[in-house]
């Protein structure tokens, strides 16, 4: 890899609006790895997303085990949709997806937005979504920055080498 | 392979400056690539780079989460003595390869 770039990323703004462990950590590592390259970081979190940053929900995110194509059973088989509505079928599926995750040293969500801070990353929440789920301050980790509006964000992802990118 | 000298001493490097020996390293050699960085080290560096090149010898992956389960210091205080990209900084100070890992 190059060590000079002629046009550098200077600042990434990632956008979470699911709420499945893939789709929280998806914006999770990539913020986490921008703010290790001296990236300035901003994540925000809307609708469904927000689920990782609620206190009592962020650690405890699900994968579908309905509906998801891609996920195979231990030995590369794809999971028959009717297996998934097993009762504890979901709560087992991302139990295990948790536990490949440690193994590589992945933290837990709350873990992860501790990380992400503590190098400089700022975490949003969005109005919208807030109010939509009924959702207060005291709802939100004390990780959060703060609550944006849509027009609040564009003006923060605003800036030369900046980039806006939706997971 | 490239070679660069620090302190009088010429060592094994890739092309980003990463050394491919960590056995040549030494703490005046890490003085100089720090001084590269813009960095003056302190006690808390050198603690901290110890952490890393024993990770590293045994074979761990070095991870941003590892230094704040390292008992030397948090991940704030490593932001704060390695600014930018600290595990980067931190790993080619310390005379050991560019970390692989994701996280």
């Amino acid at each position: 890899m190059a060590t000079e770039q002629k046009h550098p990323i200077k600042k990434v703004n990632i956008i979470c609006a699911k709420g499945a462990i893939e789709d929280v950590y998806a914006t999770l590592v990539m913020g986490n790895g921008a703010v290790m390259e001296g990236i300035e970081t901003n994540l925000f979190f809307t609708f469904f997303g927000l689920d990782a940053v609620i206190k009592r929900r962020m650690d405890k995110l699900h994968t579908a085990v309905v509906g998801n194509p891609a996920l195979r059973l231990p030995g590369g088989m794809r999971m028959p949709t009717l297996l998934g509505i097993i009762p504890g079928m979901e709560s087992f599926t991302s139990w295990m997806m948790k536990g490949e995750m440690a193994k590589l040293d992945v933290p837990p969500v709350s873990e992860f937005l501790d990380l992400i801070t503590a190098g400089g990353g700022k975490i949003y929440a969005c109005r919208l979504g807030m109010d939509m789920f009924k959702f207060t301050k005291e709802d939100l980790s004390e990780f959060v920055t703060g609550i944006l509006t849509v027009g609040e964000f564009y003006e923060l992802a605003g800036g030369e080498g900046s980039q806006i990118i939706f997971t | 392979m490239a070679q660069k000298t620090y302190a009088g001493i010429t060592v094994d490097v890739n092309e980003e400056g990463y050394f491919n020996d960590p056995s040549q390293w030494t703490k005046e050699i890490a003085e100089e690539i720090a001084k590269e960085e813009g960095i003056v080290l302190t006690d808390q560096h050198f603690a901290i780079m110890e952490f890393l090149r024993n990770r590293y010898k045994s074979g761990d992956p070095l991870s941003i989460r590892s230094i704040n389960h390292s008992g030397v210091i948090d991940v704030k205080t490593f932001y704060q003595l390695f600014p930018g990209a600290p595990l980067k900084k931190a790993t080619k100070i310390a005379g050991i390869p560019k970390p692989a890992s994701c996280v």
